[in-house]
Order: structure tokens, then sequence, then C-alpha cells
């Protein structure tokens, strides 16, 4: 126990220098002799490239190098390996076509890399770029998904007929046809999940820095998992072993998933540095962002939900088609799979779920994890039919999710989709979510709004995620390539302070408040005399990153066992230095005492024994630093119940959110500043997906939305004050009983918003609406209800 | 980016003469539009040349049942302006809702109106007002003056000094902005003197227009009832991912009544 320790509201540490402008980014970062690159991308969707006359280009000021795909193929580079596989439903892998860094004679979407430009400064490498002269034999493209699967439709690749990548199943298909034969009432929905570009404050950067006196490598670069881009690149790419390979990830601006993967750009900074012998730095436009960062969701989805007479649920039927873009990046092909359809059974006991997910090939950019990733779409899914499910019956939304409800006796829950919940209490977080959002109250609210012309509404959303991403057998089964544990590294230093070296690195979520609490909490000492460092290969001994809201849960984990090993080596210490036998000593709040006498040493004490053994146990190393790897034994589930209340203006459609009312189940709390803080972020994502972000391709595959000009962030004017409530139960089974929390509002809150949308157009007769609810969208939904 | 030279020059004289020291020169006023541009290589001027502090174009006064700006005042200065705000509250409004607090604090009338964004606010304002532009060398009228999209009479070297506005009975703007950019989907204004009504719309055409179907009925009758089933024809205006054409008519209408309730 500590002031400082979990369950205190600490401000975060790392905000002194986010928001004095101190950060140190990784475009802050210049290397000495460092010269500068400049992507070329193309402006085709589709097209073969005949030929790449670079002449011009060297012979511009500044040009040190312009270099192809054909120059990167004869070094021997390979392709931007997957790091998870998928197979069809006979057993046969997905299709899995090569991502060259830089094309060789083929690009897939507008933004793809061509060549890239090297010169003395930006400017300069930019503006030769506009030199290279590529013959682009523009080819048929396609950009959507009912583009894509249409008889006939143009090829991204000629090895992918259909332009499948893979056509996978989960669940039992007969025992799932079974319980719709016997249902009273089947309720179906075609849904559409809108495609979102990341958007991180931060644009990607890099730096390659090749050292030649060692022949080693260093790459700054923005990511939220340095050790798996040194895994991926080293190993499956540029050939570089470990040692020779040092991947630095400074502050990083926000990642929402997209700072995850492996990028062509990292590549190709790395393996030119090389070839230069000079440091070589790439920082993103912003429009290059929009062309080249990984876009997320873009699914069409028809589901059917199977009920008794009473609305208890039978079954559920879900058939999806998902566009993964011109590659399949990184973790594309595990989003729309094992992320998505094994959240099928949301907070309800159906007893037989199937699910059929096609992925698809389109001349756009790489489609993968993007905040909440894959369970965002189930929850929309899922939510959207049983509000559907709710209207159709007769049934009030309340009473038929408590009715289907898993109940609390019920748990550990094994659904029919893979996953087994451990730990929930659906009941209690609704009944939180029901008192903040003045439920009982929603009627007489409505009533006023109707007198001023408005038409009100209040939708639900219940729902779990699947975190704490992930057991590393169990992905493995799943077709992940790679563990999925995190490593914990606890230095105590000498005179007691303490350095925590995690693999876990931040984005923005506030790891160095949070895990230094941690430390605090068991150590019993302040939490500023815990420093915690994360992002560098050559600090921190291994790791596995930051995604799928993991880190508290695995790499906090992982924290937890290292210091549980200082715990046990610093006992063995101190039972020597108080004469007592090891048995005997006991750790609490930072103290050994010896059971039953007033005998104490603090944690401090032990630790300069330890560094100092003039007087020590024999056969004890000395030292007080200890590394554990931590496998999480299944996946966490936190769950939650969102209410939003929107009052809609009829005359222009727009909707106004009133009221977002949240209660969840996030495990045990460290930190609640930083808890609302994430559910804030989190929920600004997921408004913003359900009424304003849409990533528009036309049909010819250009980018229509490729600025801030018509692609629609969320902005702090667009939202109304949350209320953020819980009502926890612990993990039970990580030491810390943590959850997670990092993308419960992009899971729960759109299909919430829509539900609220439906709520208040449905006086009007409208059954139905996409995400972005834009004003458009509402008043053409009035406008054909009244038609 | 191009390079190009920069200039900030004293007066109004010394910037027509930095102008034509060079070809494909630009004045740049407070640069929310240009730059932009020219950061997407849209514009590629070789001289830009400031008129940001110039004296010349600079003050706020009413004058014989008129307000006359100076061309060189932010849209923050205006919007914030006691007489402004006295005169023509609406004006006042109009600026105060122009984009975000960094393009108030930078953009300008004269630069605005000198641009003609067929989706910026000002426009609407000086036609609905009858405002009339005054430049180094003449006196335009506001109907005369926008062309349609990013069209003016002006001359190369011609810069806007000021804009007199006529203080009406009443005046209202309302607009309904893009999500995204905050510019004008549909933007209306309307000005009343007497029996005599102006309604100009911006954002929904290719360039400011009056709707003159709704001041006919608002002439008979200042209430927004009296456009009641009055509308515009969809015919002829932007459509794209943002708003449809049909959707823009549709909107112009509610803004409308909305800015005739406004006037009280």
């Amino acid at each position: 126990m500590s002031e400082t320790g979990i369950g205190a509201a600490l401000l975060r540490k790392e905000d002194k220098r986010f928001i004095t402008g101190k950060g140190k980014y990784v475009d802050d970062i210049n290397r000495p002799g460092q010269a500068y690159a400049y992507i070329v991308r193309s402006p085709e969707a589709h097209a073969s490239i005949t030929g790449i006359d670079t002449s011009e280009a060297l012979k511009a000021p500044g040009v040190v190098a312009v270099f192809t795909g054909a120059d990167m193929a004869e070094d021997g580079v390979g392709g931007l390996p997957c790091a998870w596989g998928i197979n069809n439903k006979d057993g046969s892998p997905m299709v899995e076509p090569t991502h060259p860094p830089l094309v060789v004679d083929r690009a897939r979407h507008v933004g793809d890399q061509v060549a890239v430009v090297i010169a003395e400064t930006k400017a300069q490498a930019k503006e030769a770029a506009a030199l290279v002269d590529v013959d682009y034999e523009p080819l048929p493209a396609i950009a959507g998904l009912t583009q894509a699967s249409a008889d006939g439709a143009p090829l991204v690749w000629d090895e992918a007929p259909g332009n499948i990548c893979f056509d996978w199943e989960i669940g039992d298909e007969a025992a799932t046809n079974a319980a719709f034969e016997d249902a009273a009432h089947v309720v179906s929905i075609d849904i559409v999940n809108n495609r979102l570009i990341p958007n991180a404050i931060e644009p990607r950067a890099a730096i390659g820095d090749y050292d030649a006196t060692d022949d080693s490598y260093t790459l700054y670069t923005t990511s939220q998992n340095p050790h798996v881009i040194r895994l991926l690149m080293g190993a499956f790419v540029l050939n570089l072993p470990e040692h020779k390979l040092r991947i630095v990830a400074p502050d990083v601006g926000g990642g929402f998933g997209s700072k995850i993967f492996l990028y062509a750009e990292e590549v190709i900074m790395t393996w030119a540095s090389k070839r230069l012998e000079r440091p070589v730095k790439w920082t993103a436009e912003r429009s290059e962002s929009f062309m080249s960062d990984c876009h997320g969701r873009d699914h069409i989805t028809h589901a059917d939900l199977a009920l008794d007479a009473e609305g208890t649920f039978l079954g559920l039927r879900v058939r999806t088609d998902s566009n993964l873009g011109a590659y399949i990046s990184t973790f594309g092909a595990a989003v729309p799979t094992y992320l998505y359809a094994t959240l099928f059974a949301g907070c309800y006991a159906t007893p037989a779920i199937y699910a059929n997910v096609r992925t698809f090939f389109t001349n756009t950019v790489p489609v993968d994890a993007v905040r909440g990733a894959g369970r965002p779409e189930a929850a929309f899914v899922l939510e959207r039919l049983v509000h559907k499910a709710a209207v159709q019956l007769g049934i009030d939304p309340v009473e038929i999710r408590r009715k289907n409800f898993i109940q609390v006796d019920q748990f550990p829950y094994q659904t029919p989709v893979a996953l087994e919940y451990d730990v929930g209490d659906y009941h209690a977080t609704l009944d939180v979510a029901l008192e903040l959002a003045e439920y009982d109250g929603f009627a007489a609210r409505k009533e006023e709004a109707a007198k001023r012309g408005k038409l009100r509404g209040i939708g639900l959303s219940t729902f779990v995620e699947a975190c704490g991403i992930a057991p590393s057998a169990l992905a493995g089964q799943l077709g992940c390539r790679a563990g999925l544990f995190e490593v914990g590294h606890v230095r105590v230093h000498p005179t007691g302070s303490i350095t925590v070296f995690t693999g876990s690195h931040s984005t923005g979520q506030g790891h160095e408040t949070t895990f230094a609490q941690l430390v605090s909490d068991r150590f019993g000492i302040p939490a500023d005399q815990v420093e915690v460092v994360h992002g560098d290969t050559a600090q921190v001994a291994f790791g596995m990153g930051t995604y799928g809201s993991r880190s508290l849960a695995v790499g906090g984990s992982a924290i937890y066992m290292a210091m549980e090993k200082i715990i046990e080596k610093g006992t063995k210490i101190a039972a020597h230095m108080m004469e007592a036998a090891v048995e005997d000593v006991v750790f609490d709040a930072g103290n050994f005492t010896v059971t039953g006498t007033d005998k104490v040493k603090t944690i401090g004490e032990v630790a300069f024994a330890a560094y100092v053994p003039h007087d020590y146990p024999e056969g004890l190393e000395p030292g007080l630093d200890e590394t554990a790897f931590y496998d999480p034994k299944n996946f966490t589930y936190p769950a939650g119940a969102h209410i939003v209340e929107v009052e809609i203006d009829p005359d222009t459609g727009v909707v106004e959110l009133i009221g977002v009312a949240c209660a969840d189940d996030v495990g045990r709390v460290i930190n609640p500043t930083i808890v609302d803080g994430q559910m804030h972020g989190g929920l600004a994502h997921g408004i913003g997906q359900a009424l304003l972000e849409s990533c528009i391709y036309d049909e010819s595959g250009q980018l229509i939305t490729g600025s801030y000009m018509n692609y629609t962030m969320p902005r702090a004017a667009d939202l109304p004050f949350f209320k953020t409530g819980r009502h926890t139960t612990n993990c039970t089974h990580n030491p810390l009983g943590v959850k997670g929390v990092g993308e419960v509002g992009s899971i729960g809150v759109p299909p919430a918003v829509i539900n609220a949308v439906l709520d208040a157009l449905s006086s009007a007769g409208v059954e139905d609406i996409d995400m972005p609810a834009t004003p458009e969208r509402v008043w053409r939904a009035l406008q054909d209800a009244q038609a | 980016m191009e390079d190009f030279a920069f200039h900030r020059p004293g007066s109004v004289a010394e910037a027509q003469e930095a102008l034509r020291g060079s070809e494909d020169s630009k004045f740049m006023a407070g640069g929310q539009s240009l730059i932009p541009l020219m950061k997407l290589d849209m514009a590629a001027p070789t001289a830009v040349v400031s008129l940001t502090g110039l004296d010349e174009l600079r003050g706020i006064e009413q004058r014989d049942g008129s307000l006359v700006i100076g061309a060189g005042m932010t849209h923050s200065e205006v919007a914030e302006s006691d007489d402004v705000r006295d005169a023509i509250p609406a004006l006042a409004g109009l600026a105060g809702g122009i984009g975000d607090p960094q393009v108030r604090n930078r953009g300008t009338l004269g630069g605005s109106v000198a641009h003609a964004d067929p989706a910026a606010d000002y426009p609407a304002a000086l036609v609905a007002l009858g405002a009339t532009v005054i430049t180094d060398r003449r006196e335009i009228a506001a109907e005369d003056f926008f062309q349609g999209m990013f069209e003016t009479p002006l001359e190369a070297d011609e810069v806007i000094t000021s804009v007199r506005f006529p203080v009406p009975d009443s005046a209202a703007y309302s607009k309904f902005a893009n999500p995204a950019s905050k510019y004008a989907i549909a933007g209306v204004m309307v000005a009343r003197n007497g029996a005599d009504v102006k309604v100009a719309v911006t954002g929904a055409g290719t360039g400011v227009f009056r709707a003159t179907a709704f001041e006919e009925a608002l002439a008979g009758d200042f209430s927004a009832g009296a456009l009641e089933g009055a509308s515009i024809s969809a015919d002829g205006l932007l459509s794209d991912t943002d708003a449809s054409a049909e959707y823009r008519a549709h909107l112009v209408g509610v803004m409308a009544r909305r800015a005739v309730e406004a006037c009280g």
C-alpha cells in the first residue's frame, strides 16, 4: 500500500513534457550526416509499371540517390510478412501475395511506394521526386467490396481468383441452422461498417542509421512495438540478426493501431542507410498518412438472429465480406477473423453461433487493426441486431438484454465461438449505466423535445471485449506466427530507487505513471522513485508491444511477476541480515519483517546489501535485478453498458449528442484518472465512427477523403461531457486482476449511438441507417420514410 | 512548396510596386487560403507580397448610416468590434463563425473578399447588405464584384482597402457548416431595409447568389412562415460527398427561415 499505489488518481508524470512541447519524437531526432528521403507514390489505383526513368531526378540539386524496387530486389530484400495466417474452410492456406517495400512492376493502390529519392534536404528530395518519370499503364481498378466480389471483377492479384484472400468460418453451422428451424422469430439485418483512417496526430517517421564500423543498424521509428519490428524486419525482410539491429521508438504521438505494423518505409530507410552509409530520414506528410497508414474496418455483413416466442436467443448466423486492401498487412488477416467473429456471443448465452467471413483484395490501402480491431465490428453487428429484435418483438431493449445475458453463476462461460469468459456481471454494469443515463426519465425528455420539434432517442449497447492479447498457445493454434507474451524487468538500484523496463510501449496511454504505481504499491515506495523505460530494443530485453488493450493486463502482469522474483530474493537477503529463517520473513508494503518480532528491513536496506554484499547469504548472487516473461492464460474480458441519448433536428438531419453514459467493467483500476481519460478517448473515436468519419474511394480507386477538408475527425465541440461509471469484477487469471480499457469506447459506443438515432427516427418509420449518420444521411432517411 | 520571394512592404503603394516587380506574384493578407494552396503546390507564386499590418487597410468606423471596415481587419477583430456589434450584429456574428480561432486571428475581410471562395461567409454578407468594395482606385458594388468561383473584377495589382456596409433595419446570417472544413455548405444572409429584402446564399453554388424567390415572398410578408414551401432549385448547385445538390437546396430554405426568425 502506498499513497501513490494502486487506485491513486495521480496526474500523469509524462504530461509535463507532452504539454510543454518537450516530448521527443522521431522527427525531433537528427543524426550526423543525415540525408532525407521522399517516397514517390503511385497516383494510379492500379497500373502496370513499364519503366521508371530516374535520370532527371538524379541530376537535381542535392540528390544523393534514387532507388526503385529493382534495386531492393537485387539486394535480396524480402516482402513485408504477415504475422498471422488464416486458413480457408477447407483447410487450405490463405492467398498470401508478396508485398515488396518498393513495387517492381505493378502499383496496386493510390499511394503505393514506387521509388525513393534521397537528397541533402527534405525539400530537395521532394522536388526531385517530381522528376522521377514513371510509365504507368492503368489497369481496371476496384475499391469497394461490392466491386471486388462482382462476377468478372478485375483482379488485384492473378493468384487470387475472385479477389478472395480466404473464405473462413467459425462455429457449428449445422447446429446453428437447426436453431433457426425451431425459431419463432428470425430478425435479419444488413450492415456496412464504414472504413476509417486512423489519423494519429504524429505522422509516421523513420530514420535508418547504419554503422559501418561494426556493421550494425539502428532504426528510429514511430512504433507501438519496436521488438516486433525488429523481429519481422530482421528475420523476414532484411536478413539481419537481432544483435546487429536496434529499434528505437521514442515518444510516439498516438497510434490507434496504425503503428503496430511493419511498414515499407521502415525497411526502405534501414536498407538505404547501408547502401549510402549515412543516416536517411523520412517523415510522412499528412497527405501521405491518409494514403499509406493502414486503414480500418470496411465490412459488409448480413446477420440473422433466431429467437423463441419469448425473445430468448436461439442462434446467430453471420456472413461478412471484409476489405483487406491491396496487400495483407501485418495483422490484416487476424482482424476480421479471430479478433471479430470470436466475439459474436457478446454478453449473451446464445447457444449456437456460426460466422463465415470472406476477405477481398481491392486497390486500396491495406486494412488492419484500428483501435478495437474486429471487436467494434462484432459489437456493432450484434448490438444493432439486438436492438432490431427488441423493436420487432416489442420487448424493451433493456429487458431483451437482461433476458439473454450470461448470468453471474454461469462463469467461467464457454462461448460457441472459441472464447471462455472468466468472469463478469453484466446486470451490474447495466444497472450503473441506466442510473447514470437517468433512463427512467427518458420518456418525459422525449416529450419535451417533441414540443421543440426535435426527435429524441435513446440507445443501448451491452458488449464484451477480448483484450489482453493473447495466450501464446491459443494464438498459435489460431494462426498467429508469434508468441504474445510480455516482458517485465525490474531493477532495484543500490539505494532503493527503481527502473522498470517493459516491452509494452506507450503511444500516449500513460504507462510511465501506471506502471510506476504498480511498483509503488507493491514495494511501498513513492511512484516518483520509479522510472519506466520502454521503446528501445537495446534497453528492454524483449517485448511484444502495445495493442489489443494488453499493456497493463500482460505487460503490467510481467512487471508484477518480476517484482515477485525481487521479493523472493530480497526475502533471502533480509532473512540473512536479521538472522532469521527465510520462511519466517514476510514482505509487505516495502518491508521485510520477521514474523512475531519487531525486526524489519526496508527494501532499500535489502537492495543496498544486495549491491554491497559484505555480509551476504552463501550461494546467493549479488544484485537485485529480475526479469519475467509473462504469458497470459486467457484473454481478458472487459464488458460494459453504454447508453447514448440524441436529439435530431428533422429540418437538417443534424444529430446532437445529448448524453453518453457508460458503465464499464475494466477489472481492477490502477489509476482512475487515466482510466477515465482512456474512456474519453475511445468514446471520441467511437462517436467519430458513428457520426462523422468515413473514408471514401471512388469506383476507380481514387481516395476522395484525402485530407481534413472532407474527412471529419471528432473535435471537442462535437462531443458532450461523458458520464463514465464502473462496476468491476477482477480478472481471475492475471495477478493484478486487470482487464484493459484502451479500446472500450471504440468498441462499445458506436452501436449505442446508432441505436439512439434509430430510436429517435422510429416514429417517422425509419428502420435502418448506416454509419456515419451524417446530417444528409439522416435527412434522406426521413425523406425516404415519408415518401 | 516551391521557393518564393517574400515582401513585407510598409504601404499599399510599396506593395503594388513589389507586386509589379515579378511575374506570378501574389498579394497575401492573412494567408489562410493562399498558404494551404501553396503547401499543396496548387499555387506556386514566385513572390508573395504581404499586406499584413498596413495602416491604410485598418480601422472600423460608422459613417453616414454605413459601417466602413478596413480590408486588413481580421475576422476576430470584426467579431469583437463594438462598432460592428452595435451597427450590424449579424456581421459580427458571421465573422465570429468563420473557420476556427486560428483562422479568425489571421484571416482578413479583404483577403476573404478578394479570394471569392464560393463557400466563404463574407460574400453572403456583402451581397445581402448591398455593400461596396472599395479599392485603391475605385468602388465596386458587391453584386458586380462576385462573379463566380474565385472570380472578381480585381486587377492584378489592385488592392481592396475597405468595405462599406449600409446599416440595415435588421439582418441575420444562418450557416450550415461542413463538419470537416467548417466552410459553408449553405450559408444564408437575410437583410431587411423597410420593404426591401435581400437574401444572399453562399456555399451552395459556384459563387454567392441571391435567392430572388425568397426575397419576393419576404417583401410581402417578412416572416419565416412566408418561406414555407418556397424552395430553390437544385440545378447548378454544388454536389459532392459532403452534401448533394438536393440537400443543399433544402438547407438553403432551412437556413433562410432561421435567418428570418433571427432578424426578429
